[in-house]
């Protein structure tokens, strides 16, 4: 009784799974295992349903209707990080990353949230970041909270402890926001320096302009100076892979179509990223957009164009020469003084797996002058930021994160690099967290080989 | 549905969280790396030690409940697939390596490890484990000691079965064995070590093992040779046998194999030859060198197009890696790959791989071959769609005629991969019916009850042998 009440609870979200998974990505899939060995989820629990393997097994299931999409099912969707480790590794080539954000929007679209996460998601997804003018508003909120003394305020009074101990955390490591992003503060065109090779938009994504504006100003930098004209197009937003990460399809599409339209019209030969979460995104949305015909062309076009600035710099950019001993900041390491700098670096899992680039930034940290770039161990891990995961799975996000930094300890240096936003902060909180932050210090790529440029 | 008193006895021994009989747990064990095969457990149960096995094992015997034991599942012969429903048991945690005898060269593991972590750990220590089935990075030793894994270095090396010098086992009772030991000599009884690999969890439920290490080669060469004719590439093989040499590894990729690998690993290799050989010698290293001048001969006589060194042990190991990811790369033609591991005398390899081809032509069916020629064992895959039935059909009764073709060469319906469910009905053209009846009299001996992986290498019915009369 209690079995076909359940069944037919779950009626309508089979249905939309149904319709949405596509089929033969499902069959594609022929169990061989060899994904197992590269999913952070599996690495840390063993069990097979928490491998990507496990979980096409279950849409599979679901799909031909021998298991309900019931309550565990859902969970076990949403444990994914979504790092998509497992795609490089399959030798069949199926594309688990289309197949988990599926699986998400058909139980989005049938979920029933908690009013406060109903509020939240619904701010995020339609409201803020769907709207640059909002996102810039919610910068200088938190620059409000964190420069008017509202943070110490907060901290003093006990308020953070209202939160989970995760968010906490993660409050205290967050940059200051900035009031203005790249284009208002520097400008939306950038000749090259010297002969010009191409000209290239950067793509300024929305957290990297609100908390890492100086990182989008050195990208411009370090483009201009390899050759590239550089534009800002005005009309840009949100690159959509948080909309897409969690179930929300329709938002995704529709940052989608007007990220096409503001850089069709700006005459370029590259889009350019820094953020890897954002950077791969953008070279899908022609698999984003394949159900709109009137779309493919320019979809494709801007798919296409798509390139993380460490790749842009190493296959098209002019060398540019990088030393340790120019541009010194104050509070530089001390051991960069006595020439024995060492740098190591965390892959960004999304520009690693989807937009496949794990070479040029480690060619780019080669060619600093006086330093010693260090490869750790896993760096091709998940670090366990994820999007949002860290917030929406702190228990595994945390397991994964403490494995990782054993082996940041183990690499001994004293900078360690990222690619993307999410795992720059994730890195933060893991330095913070251990209480390594006399010995080294998390910093995006751009920024280190900003401040090592030579001219 | 399992009987509620059998559940609560277990979780009793194993602990709640460790006896899962939700839908997600019995979905994600009902399949292994076998195609089209599917069914489900009632229970899935992680143990933990020998002890918890034994009294899993007398729990079971009593309610006569099927136990299938399951490392990584990537089998390829529906080995731990739960046909008969009943409780699999995940030997994951069971997974540390006991000991590394460095004075008797033996390693001593329990069965749920790594086999590449395992065989990294003693090339940390200097020594070597040979065994290196393609799902290595996967895969664990009880699996592998379970189907006696062969692997691309077996033409020289051997294959598991040539490693394990003793085992502990929880027989179906629950009793526990222990059999052989750290001993290079060992003729007391029966060889019940070796009657157990190989086994398919039919026999016993292996729960430690002893392992036979070896100092490593000194010295290695890998080399890639290219044919614009299959023939050629085919009967390079049996020339480089004939002439007395015995390389660490001989593997042959046909075509269609050739351009998916290479769409998967990118490496750059010539997607225009119709074959291509991956030739690696070890030792010392002037016996290297004389031997891989001789192959590069050989190659030459037998018409290769091209023969090229690998540069470096890391593209050496590109190489093999992407070899090792064939199969499945198979699987971007079509989404099914159905894939056999007949084996013949090593004399016979160019007759084989013409035999495939007649037979693939004769029923209309795409077969791509490639595997460890060098040890007389090809993988004969079929690309397929499991929703074209009527492919399926023309696939099963084209491979049918593959086992036939491969007994009459000599060989045998399986190397490596294990008989399972895929080749039971195959068995008795192999072993013929006085040796089914031994095999059956063994397990009987091991297993009266018939609990211990029920449905596996024994068909309910063997399938009736077609001699295809030629000429």
């Amino acid at each position: 009784m209690a079995k076909l009440k359940d069944e037919a609870k779950l009626k309508p979200l089979t249905n939309k799974l149904r319709m949405l998974l596509d089929e033969d990505q499902l069959t594609n899939c022929m169990r061989c295992g060899f994904c197992l060995p590269a999913c952070p989820t599996y690495a840390e629990t063993g069990i097979e349903a928490e491998s990507p393997r496990g979980r096409i097994a279950l849409m599979k299931a679901v799909n031909d209707g021998i298991m309900l999409p019931d309550a565990a099912f859902e969970e076990q969707m949403n444990h994914c990080l979504g790092c998509r480790a497992c795609e490089p590794a399959c030798p069949a080539d199926v594309k688990y990353g289309q197949l988990i954000e599926q699986a998400r929007d058909a139980i989005e679209d049938h979920k029933q949230h908690k009013p406060m996460v109903r509020l939240i998601r619904h701010t995020a997804f339609h409201s803020v970041f769907t709207n640059p003018k909002r996102m810039k508003l919610m910068g200088q909120g938190l620059r409000l909270y964190q420069r008017a003394g509202l943070r110490t305020v907060a901290r003093g009074s006990g308020l953070m402890k209202l939160f989970p101990k995760h968010m906490r955390e993660m409050e205290q490591i967050l940059p200051d926001a900035a009031a203005k992003g790249v284009a208002e503060q520097i400008g939306t065109r950038h000749p090259a320096k010297g002969e010009r090779i191409a000209t290239v938009a950067l793509f300024k994504g929305c957290i990297m302009d609100v908390m890492f504006t100086d990182t989008n100003i050195h990208t411009v930098d370090l483009l201009t100076a390899a050759g590239f004209d550089v534009v800002i197009p005005e009309k840009q937003n949100c690159c959509g892979a948080l909309h897409a990460h969690s179930g929300e399809g329709e938002g995704a599409r529709s940052l989608a179509r007007r990220n096409i339209e503001a850089f069709k019209q700006a005459g370029i030969d590259y889009i350019v990223s820094n953020a890897g979460g954002c950077g791969a995104i953008l070279t899908e949305y022609d698999h984003l957009l394949q159900g709109e015909p009137e779309w493919t062309a320019d979809a494709k076009w801007f798919a296409e164009r798509v390139l993380d600035v460490s790749d842009l710099l190493v296959r098209h950019g002019r060398e540019i020469c990088f030393s340790k001993n120019v541009n010194k900041q104050e509070g530089a390491m001390q051991e960069e003084a006595s020439g024995s700098i060492r740098i190591t670096y965390q892959d960004s899992c999304h520009l690693r797996n989807v937009m496949r680039s794990s070479g040029a930034p480690r060619k780019l940290m080669r060619q600093v002058d006086g330093v010693t770039f260090v490869e750790m161990k896993d760096a091709d891990r998940c670090c366990g930021s994820a999007g949002i995961y860290n917030i929406t799975q702190p228990e595994m996000a945390g397991q994964i994160l403490d494995e990782k930094m054993e082996h940041v300890k183990a690499a001994d240096a004293s900078y360690l690099l990222t690619s993307n936003p999410g795992c720059l902060l994730q890195m933060k909180l893991g330095i913070e967290q251990q209480g390594l932050g006399d010995k080294m210090k998390a910093v995006h790529i751009v920024d280190f080989l900003h401040e090592h440029m030579q001219n | 549905m399992l009987n509620a008193e059998v559940k609560r006895e277990l979780t009793e021994i194993l602990g709640s969280s460790y006896c899962k009989d939700d839908p997600q747990s019995l979905v994600t064990h009902s399949y292994d790396g076998t195609p089209m095969l599917q069914s489900l457990p009632e229970l899935v149960i992680y143990p933990e030690n020998t002890k918890q096995v034994s009294q899993v094992m007398k729990v079971l015997n009593h309610y006569k409940i099927p136990l299938i034991g399951r490392g990584s599942g990537t089998n390829l012969c529906g080995g731990t697939v739960p046909v008969e429903g009943g409780v699999v048991m995940v030997m994951h945690r069971m997974n540390q390596i006991l000991e590394v005898d460095i004075e008797n060269l033996t390693a001593t593991v329990q069965p749920g490890l790594n086999t590449k972590k395992f065989s990294q750990h003693v090339e940390a220590l200097g020594l070597f484990y040979p065994p290196d089935p393609s799902s290595m990075s996967i895969s664990t030793l009880g699996g592998n000691i379970a189907e006696c894994s062969g692997g691309l270095r077996g033409l020289k090396y051997g294959t598991t079965k040539d490693y394990v010098i003793g085992l502990e086992a929880v027989l179906a009772n629950g009793e526990v064995i222990r059999t052989g030991g750290k001993l290079m000599k060992d003729v007391a009884g029966y060889d019940v070590t070796k009657l157990l690999v190989g086994s398919e969890g039919t026999l016993a439920i292996i729960t430690e093992a002893t392992l036979k290490l070896i100092p490593p080669p000194q010295y290695k060469k890998t080399m890639l040779a290219m044919y614009s004719d299959l023939y050629d590439a085919a009967r390079t093989v049996s020339k480089i046998i004939e002439s007395r040499m015995i390389p660490a590894t001989l593997e042959f990729l046909d075509n269609a194999t050739l351009q998916v690998v290479d769409d998967y690993a990118q490496l750059g290799l010539p997607r225009e030859m119709e074959a291509i050989l991956i030739i690696e010698q070890d030792g010392d290293k002037g016996s290297v060198e004389r031997d891989i001048a001789r192959i590069t001969e050989i190659c030459h006589s037998e018409q290769a197009k091209q023969v090229s060194v690998a540069g470096s042990l890391e593209e050496a190991e590109k190489l093999l890696t992407a070899r090792r990811s064939a199969f499945t790369a198979l699987a971007r033609l079509k989404p099914t790959t159905i894939l056999e591991d007949a084996t013949v005398p090593r004399s016979k390899i160019a007759d084989m791989v013409l035999e495939i081809n007649r037979i693939a032509k004769k029923y209309n069916v795409q077969i791509c071959t490639f595997g460890h020629a060098g040890d007389g064992n090809l993988h004969p895959t079929a690309t397929t769609d499991v929703r074209d039935t009527d492919e399926i059909h023309r696939v099963e009764a084209a491979f049918a005629e593959i086992f036939e073709a491969t007994i009459r060469l000599g060989g045998t319906i399986t190397g490596e991969h294990g008989v399972g469910v895929v080749k039971a009905p195959f068995l008795e053209w192999k072993v013929g019916p006085a040796g089914i009846e031994i095999m059956k009299g063994i397990k009987h001996a091991f297993d009266p009850n018939n609990i211990l992986n029920p449905g596996k290498i024994f068909a309910k019915e063997s399938r009736k042998r077609v001699v295809i009369q030629r000429g």
